[in-house]
C-alpha cells in the first residue's frame, strides 16, 4: 500500500509541476533565510571574541566622560599629557602607555588621495596595539618632542596612495600638513565591526596637536598591563589616580572610564548578539511567511483536488490510501524543499561569510529547527485539508469542479 | 466481503432518494423496487430528470438511499462502513460516469491503470492490461494523451476502458455512448455484448437511444423516480 501511495504521490507531483515548485519554493526560502541569518550572526559573534582575544586581554582603555552608553556627553573633561605621564610614573605593573588622538583627514600623494584616520601618538602605541613595523622605522625622540612632520603608514593607505611604489622617504599631505613617510606598518586585516585596521596614518602626538587639532587634549589613553600582572588591580590603581588628579569627592561618580577587554568584549558581543537576534527575528518572519505560502498552496490545491479525491474514492480507493498519498506527497515536497533550502543556505553562508570576512560557524540546531518547522507546515497543511476531502461521500466530492 | 452465492446480484427495496430539504426538496427516486441477477444485460431508459443517474449512483455504492434498502449479493450496502463500500466498488464494480470523471493532465494509460493500482496489481501486468483495455475500446496509439488532448468521444472510451480493465462482476454505465457517433456506439455496444456473453459480466447501462437499448436483454423504463415499465427483450447475441 505504501508503494502504491508513493507511486501515486510522485505522479501527482509530476502532474502539477507549478504547484509543486511553488510549495518547494516557499520552504526553500524560509529555511534558507533562517539558516543564513543565524549562521552569519553566529560567525560575527565568534569573530568578535576572536579578535578581542587577539588584541590581548591585558589591554586597558581609559576614556574621558562617564560610563559608556547613552547620556555620556554632558561634562567631559579631556585628558592631557600630564595624565599620561602620571599613569606611567605612578601605576605599577604597566608594560606601556599610549596617548591617542585621532582625526579623519584627506591624505594626498601625487594624484592619489584617500580619506583616512590620522592618529597622533607615541612609539608605545605600536607596543600597546601589537602593531609591528614592516619597513622603515618608528619615531625618534627628537621627532616626538619637536612635533616633526613625519608619518608611518598603514598598509591600506600605502596601497591607495602609492600602489606598487616604495613610499619610504616620499611626502604625503594631510590637509595643510605635509609630512615625510618614515615607516610602514605590518597589515592587521579587518576588525570585528568590519572596519579596516590598516586604514590609518600614525604621526607624533605633538604634531597632531600643534598642526592639526590645535589643542593639547588627548582623546584616549591605552594601557597595556605587564604579563602576569592583575589587570583588575591596574584598573583600580588607574581609577584611584585619576580620581585624585580630578579632585573628585567621594560621593561623586567617575567622570572617566577605565575599561578592560572583558567589558569591551561584553559590549561588542552584546551588540552582535543583538544584531543576531534581530536578524533571526527577520528570518523567523520569513520562515513564517514561507509557511503561510505553503499553507495557502496546499489549501487551494486540496479544494482543487476534491474532485480528484472523488474520482479516486469512486474507483475504489480507501480513505486511508488517499490520505497516505497526500501525506507522502507533502512529505516528499517539504523535505525536498527543506534539503534544497539547507544546501542553498550553507552555500550562501559560506559565500557570504567569505564576503563579510566572518568565520563560517555551522549551527546544526538551527538547521534542524528550520527543516522540521517547514516539513511540519508542509505535512500539516497537506494532510488535514485532504482529510476533510477524503471523508466526503464520493458523489459529493465528485460534484466539486 | 462474504460471498453469498445463490443470492440475486442486486435487489432494491422501496428505494427513495430526496435531495435538499423542506421547500427545495426534490424527490429523485420514489420507492424503486428492482431485482437484477448475475449475467443480465439491462438497459435503463427514461426522460431526463427521471432519476436514472441517481439510481445508478446508488447501485455503484457512490450514494446512499434516503429510505429503502439496497442489497448487493445479499449484503445490505446501507449497513456497510465506508471502507467496505470502497472495497465493494474496487472488487466488484466498474463505473462509467455520465461526465467521464477522468483525472486531468494524466495520460489515458495512467487513468486506466488507476483501478489496477488500488487492486495491488504489479506494474508490468498493470500496463499490459491497461493497454489491452485501451485497444479494446479502439484507442490503440492514443495511450499517452491526456483527457484535455482527446475528443469527448475518446474520453468516453477511456472511461469505459477504466471501468472494464479490472474485469468487474458488474459494469454500471451511465450513457456510455452519449458522446459517440452511431458507428462508434455500435462498436461499444458490440464490446459490451461480448463482455456480457463471454466474460459473464453483468451490465447495467443508461441510454437515451432506443437503438442501443435493443442490445440489452431487458429494458427498465424510469418515469418521475419510479420504474414505469420493465420488459424483457431478445437482445442481440
Ligand atoms: N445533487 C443533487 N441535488 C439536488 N437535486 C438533484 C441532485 N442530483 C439530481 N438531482 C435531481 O434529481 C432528479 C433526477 O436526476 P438524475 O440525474 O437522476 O436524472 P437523469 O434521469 O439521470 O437525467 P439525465 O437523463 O438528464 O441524465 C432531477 O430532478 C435532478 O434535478
Ligand atoms: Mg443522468
Amino acid at each position: 500500500m505504501l508503494g502504491n501511495s508513493i507511486l501515486l504521490a510522485f505522479r501527482e507531483i509530476r502532474r502539477n509541476v507549478l504547484r509543486s515548485f511553488l510549495t518547494i519554493l516557499g520552504i526553500v526560502i524560509g529555511v534558507a533565510a533562517v539558516i543564513i541569518m543565524v549562521t552569519i550572526g553566529g560567525g560575527a559573534t565568534v569573530q568578535v571574541s576572536q579578535q578581542i582575544s587577539n588584541l590581548g586581554s591585558n589591554l586597558l582603555m581609559v576614556t574621558p566622560g562617564k560610563r559608556l552608553g547613552p547620556g555620556q556627553t554632558s561634562e567631559t573633561v579631556p585628558f592631557k599629557m600630564s595624565d599620561v605621564d602620571a599613569i606611567t610614573r605612578d601605576v605599577s605593573s604597566i608594560a606601556a602607555v599610549a596617548p591617542v588622538s585621532s582625526r579623519s583627514l584627506q591624505a594626498v600623494a601625487g594624484n592619489s588621495n584617500w580619506s583616512t584616520t590620522v592618529t597622533g601618538t607615541e612609539n608605545s602605541y605600536f607596543k600597546v596595539t601589537k602593531r609591528s613595523i614592516r619597513s622603515g622605522r618608528t619615531f625618534s625622540e627628537s621627532e616626538l618632542r619637536s612635533g616633526s612632520a613625519v608619518c608611518i603608514l598603514g598598509d591600506t593607505v600605502r596601497r591607495k596612495l602609492f600602489g606598487n611604489q616604495d613610499p619610504l622617504g616620499e611626502k604625503i599631505r594631510l590637509e595643510k600638513l605635509s609630512c615625510k613617510v618614515i615607516g610602514l606598518m605590518e597589515p592587521k586585516g579587518q576588525s570585528t565591526m568590519g572596519t579596516d585596521q590598516d586604514d590609518l596614518v600614525v604621526i607624533p602626538l605633538r604634531t597632531l596637536q600643534r598642526r592639526v587639532t590645535g589643542s593639547t587634549n588627548i582623546g584616549l589613553i591605552q594601557v597595556s598591563v605587564r604579563d602576569g600582572a592583575s589587570t583588575e588591580k591596574v584598573q583600580m590603581e588607574i581609577g584611584q589616580l585619576m580620581r585624585e588628579r580630578r579632585h573628585l569627592a567621594p560621593e561623586e561618580d567617575d567622570n572617566f572610564n577605565v575599561m578592560d577587554m572583558k567589558e569591551i568584549t561584553k559590549m561588542l558581543t552584546g551588540t552582535t548578539q543583538l544584531l543576531t537576534a534581530l536578524l533571526s527575528a527577520v528570518a523567523a518572519v520569513s520562515l513564517l511567511v514561507g509557511g503561510i505560502g505553503i499553507m495557502n498552496i496546499m489549501l487551494v490545491s486540496v479544494t482543487e483536488r476534491t474532485h480528484e479525491i472523488g474520482i479516486r474514492l469512486a474507483i475504489g480507493a480507501l480513505e486511508r490510501e488517499v490520505l497516505m498519498q497526500f501525506l507522502v506527497e507533502a512529505v516528499v515536497l517539504s523535505s525536498f524543499g527543506g534539503l534544497l533550502g539547507i544546501v542553498l543556505a550553507l552555500a550562501g553562508s559560506v559565500w557570504l561569510s567569505g564576503l563579510l570576512r566572518v568565520p563560517f560557524v555551522f549551527n546544526a540546531g538551527i538547521v534542524m529547527i528550520a527543516f522540521l518547522f517547514s516539513a511540519a507546515v508542509g505535512v500539516i497543511f497537506g494532510y488535514f485539508p485532504a482529510l476533510k476531502a477524503a471523508r466526503l461521500d464520493p458523489i459529493v466530492a465528485l460534484r466539486h469542479e | 466481503m462474504k460471498d453469498l452465492s445463490g443470492q440475486p446480484l442486486i435487489v432494491l427495496k422501496g428505494v427513495t432518494k430526496i435531495f435538499g430539504e423542506g421547500q427545495a426538496a426534490v424527490e429523485a427516486l420514489r420507492g424503486v423496487d428492482l431485482r437484477i441477477d448475475t449475467g443480465e444485460f439491462v438497459a435503463v431508459m427514461g426522460p431526463s430528470g427521471s432519476g436514472k443517474s441517481t439510481c445508478m449512483n446508488i447501485l455503484g455504492c457512490l450514494d446512499t438511499p434516503t429510505a429503502g434498502s439496497f442489497l448487493f449479493k445479499g449484503v445490505d450496502v446501507g449497513q456497510l462502513s465506508r471502507n467496505s463500500r470502497a472495497l465493494l466498488r474496487r472488487h466488484y464494480q466498474g463505473f462509467v460516469f455520465q461526465g467521464f470523471n477522468l483525472l486531468n493532465r494524466t495520460s489515458a494509460l495512467e487513468n486506466v491503470e488507476l483501478p489496477l493500482i488500488y487492486r495491488g496489481i504489479s506494474a508490468a501486468q498493470r500496463k499490459e492490461r491497461a493497454l489491452r483495455a485501451l485497444e479494446t475500446v479502439g484507442l490503440k496509439g492514443w495511450e499517452r494523451l491526456t483527457p484535455g488532448e482527446l475528443s469527448g468521444g475518446m474520453q468516453q472510451r477511456v472511461a469505459i476502458a477504466r471501468a472494464i480493465v479490472t474485469g468487474p462482476t458488474v459494469l454500471l454505465a451511465d450513457e456510455p455512448t452519449g458522446n459517440l457517433d452511431t458507428a462508434r456506439s455500435r462498436e461499444i455496444m458490440d464490446l459490451l455484448t461480448l463482455l456480457n456473453r463471454d466474460s459473464g459480466i453483468t451490465i447495467i447501462m443508461v441510454t437515451h437511444e432506443p437503438d442501443m437499448a435493443t442490445y440489452a436483454k431487458r429494458i427498465i423504463h424510469f418515469l418521475d423516480g419510479t420504474v414505469a415499465l420493465d420488459e424483457k427483450t431478445g437482445g442481440k447475441n
